[in-house]
């Protein structure tokens, strides 16, 4: 597990079609490209269709402009854009499961605060944290509790929007049926492949 | 509206598009669209005999024509041999579409007979591509495939289709427009970003230009001399930018690279500005990038922003058409002249001549076959090659003077392109004579298509610089691996036999004495002809920069490396 990451890293949001295959577009693209990721992160946005990918990428400003330029040259990638530490907000959820003996929860449970982190679940010898902050306050609460013995961790992947009122524009579809095309067609009718994540 | 069969959507959406040619091969799930051709018959379907050259007479079919370029096959192993075509295709942003039929749809992900997952093969080799589930979706992946292909950086598109999609009944509502909110290809370029390279060419003193393949995609020839003359600014081409300014003109300078000419590879290093215009910036024209040029200031025009910084550090990246772009720079830059620097490349184009012309000994030589072919033929004809030792002859000698006269594979690089390229180029240009340049042995990786051209009456001339080598190959292994030559040695069927084999005119060559009659005797030929030129074994390729070399250790014999 990587707690400590020394490199610069860049956040690129895409916004994209949701449409079968966009996934392995993104993904395909980054193994040809060679291009290192950290994190990826997709979900469903206020817009019906449009998924949004939240990708953390190591590397240069310059890799950055790159992912986002390849990226964009994926038809159902609609938008992309590098997000710019100082000007949008960033977090991640992580659940760290840590051994928690009863001589040592008073500890925890200091550190917990300290991090505003809550502790959401609670069993003789462990229990489960739960922080939702930015990438660094992430670790440093890792950092804090590894002493203790970390049994288990995982992390959703940053998500970042904008600060302030600016927003990405699109164009909708006017045309129910291109509109259907663009969102659903390559799906086998039959079958149950799910939106997001195949 | 009317309903009909979704193999009759795909052939009205082909007539929708003007395709009127296309290459393609039978197979069990497209049975139902070939059952379809005879009711069409302004598409005119050429057989070939291997869908590999399918896919390179499609590609030669658009490079010659500018137009769309489509190939068919089946499932399984008919797409799958379509794949080096793609690749090549898309490499070399030729706008060309890939049909495919799959297994019916209820079989899909079942590993049925002849099903391969080809979307998921073509993914990282294209533009964009689709598999079509519902006979409705057709127009709509026809309309926008042939749209991404053909706008923009040009490139492949595959659509795959399952069999039960060409069966099944929808109703033909052709879409009068194109709308892809992921998709707006760029045209003329933001003023801040014209205002910056005019500032720097006003002020240089070294000017340079590239021009790659984006002048001839973007039909941009014009717009290149209008800007070139205006400042007077001296033009090299990449490989694939030949044919953008004819070498006759007084500021062309031929070509740079690896196998370049020395001036024009010094001059790149010399440069004070280099104006990159729709050339992707690639090691092959570049050397070692690090070293190309570190000095100059560098002005990318690509319609591509992804092109820009992927290599080189840029000073100004101009995202936009070369053709918009070149009359926006021909407009805002001074009217300017540079006697000291083009005196500084003529003298040096006097002085390394040498390096870069026709052997003189009596043995016939590759360089001087097509040298000879290039005169008889004209500027007029079409010339293609494989890739090898001759593809670098025929860019150096070939007199390569319009847009569209040179088909070769320039970023794939790849050997079997010359003979269905050819192909395609003599379907998509009746009028005009096509010669093919080839390689002893790219030929025998797809001369097949022999068979095509007699059947389709297709009257491509085939000339084979024989050396009895993989003459590049043993050329590396001479000068980089300590002449240990291994595997370069191919022997050969008798190529006049294969001639005799298909009914065409078959001609040897062994001396330069009978270079001219043996062309004039082909192109005299009412079908197509193989001359088989028996050329000098051990010659090489000058001048060259050795891999990871800068341009500027361009050397002129094996003596300086």
């Amino acid at each position: 597990m990587k707690t400590n990451l020394t490199g610069p890293r860049q956040t690129i949001a895409a916004l994209v079609e949701d449409r079968p295959g966009v996934l392995t577009r993104v993904a395909s693209l980054f193994r040809r490209r060679g291009y290192n990721i950290e994190s990826l992160a997709v979900g469903s946005t206020n817009e019906a269709g449009v998924s949004r990918m939240t990708i953390v990428v190591e590397g240069t400003p310059l890799i950055g402009d790159q992912v986002a330029k390849q990226l964009d040259k994926l038809i159902d990638v609609i938008t992309t854009e590098v997000l710019v530490d100082g000007d949008s907000i960033g977090r991640e959820l992580a659940l760290i499961k840590v051994m928690a003996k009863p001589g040592q929860r008073r500890e925890i449970l200091d550190i917990v605060e300290i991090f505003r982190a809550s502790i959401v679940d609670l069993s003789a010898a462990s229990a489960i944290i739960q922080i939702t902050a930015a990438n660094e306050t992430i670790e440093a609460l890792t950092d804090n509790l590894r002493p203790y013995g970390i049994l288990e961790l995982v992390r959703t992947g940053g998500i970042a929007l904008v600060r302030g009122e600016r927003t990405t524009q699109m164009p909708h579809f006017e045309d129910e049926e291109l509109r259907r095309f663009h969102q659903e067609s390559g799906r086998i009718p039959s079958g149950d492949l799910p939106h997001l994540s195949d | 509206m009317t309903r009909m069969s979704g193999a009759d959507i795909v052939l009205r959406c082909l007539q929708k598009l003007g395709v009127d040619t296309l290459f393609g091969y039978p197979g069990g799930v497209v049975l139902p669209l070939y059952d379809r051709f005879p009711d069409y018959p302004d598409i005119n379907h050429i057989l070939v005999r291997h869908e590999q050259a399918a896919g390179h007479a499609a590609d030669g079919y658009a490079r010659a024509s500018g137009k769309l370029g489509v190939a068919l096959a089946t499932s399984g192993p008919g797409a799958t041999n379509l794949v080096t075509a793609i690749t090549n295709a898309h490499m070399d942003s030729v706008p060309t579409l890939f049909i495919t039929g799959n297994v019916t749809r209820s079989l899909l992900g079942k590993d049925g007979f002849q099903e391969a997952d080809i979307t998921g093969i073509t993914m990282p080799i294209v533009k964009h591509n689709y598999i079509v589930m519902r006979p409705d979706d057709l127009v709509y992946a026809f309309s926008e495939a042939a749209y991404i292909a053909t706008t923009g950086r040009p490139g492949a598109v595959h659509i795959d289709i399952p069999k039960d999609v060409f069966i099944e009944e929808a109703e033909f509502h052709w879409p009068e427009d194109v709308h892809i909110r992921g998709y707006n290809p760029p045209t003329a370029a933001d003023v801040e970003s014209i205002e910056a390279a005019t500032e720097i060419i006003n002020q240089a003193e070294r000017p340079l230009i590239f021009a790659g393949h984006g002048i001839i995609l973007s039909d941009a020839a014009e717009e290149l001399r209008a800007f070139a003359e205006k400042s007077e600014i001296p033009v090299v081409n990449t490989l694939l930018g030949l044919g953008s300014i004819a070498p006759s003109h007084v500021l062309s300078y031929g070509m740079l690279g690896m196998h370049g000419s020395y001036w024009a590879n010094h001059a790149a290093s010399s440069a004070d500005v280099i104006i990159g215009l729709g050339m992707r910036m690639d090691d092959r024209a570049l050397g070692r990038f690090e070293d190309m040029n570190p000095d100059a200031k560098i002005i990318h025009v690509d319609i591509d922003p992804a092109e820009h910084e992927k290599n080189i550090g840029t000073h100004v990246p101009i995202v936009g058409n070369v053709k918009d772009v070149l009359g926006q720079l021909a407009e805002s830059v001074s009217a300017a002249t540079h006697p000291d620097w083009l005196q500084w490349i003529n003298e040096m184009r006097i002085n390394h001549k040498e390096s870069m012309s026709v052997p003189s000994g009596p043995e016939l030589s590759a360089q001087y076959a097509i040298s000879r072919i290039a005169e008889l033929i004209g500027p007029e004809s079409v010339l293609c090659t494989g890739v090898g030792q001759h593809q670098m002859w025929a860019a150096q000698f070939g007199n390569i003077s319009r847009p569209r006269q040179f088909i070769t594979s320039g970023g794939l690089g790849t050997m079997g392109f010359e003979v269905p390229a050819a192909m395609g180029a003599q379907a998509a240009c009746p009028e005009r004579p096509v010669w093919t340049i080839c390689g002893d042995g790219g030929f025998q990786m797809t001369f097949q298509e022999i068979g095509t051209m007699v059947a389709e009456k297709l009257p491509v001339k085939m000339a084979i610089m024989n050396n009895c080598y993989l003459g590049m190959v043993r050329q590396w292994q001479e000068l980089f691996y300590d002449k240990n030559l291994v595997d370069v040695n191919i022997t050969q069927p008798d190529f006049l036999k294969i001639a005799e084999a298909y009914g065409i005119r078959g001609i040897r060559v062994t001396n330069q004495e009978d270079v001219d009659a043996a062309i004039q005797e082909a192109e005299a030929d009412s079908g197509p002809v193989i001359i088989d030129f028996r050329v000098a074994q051990q010659d090489n390729v000058w001048p060259m920069v050795p891999a990871g070399a800068a341009l500027n250790e361009t050397v002129e014999s094996s003596g300086q490396i």
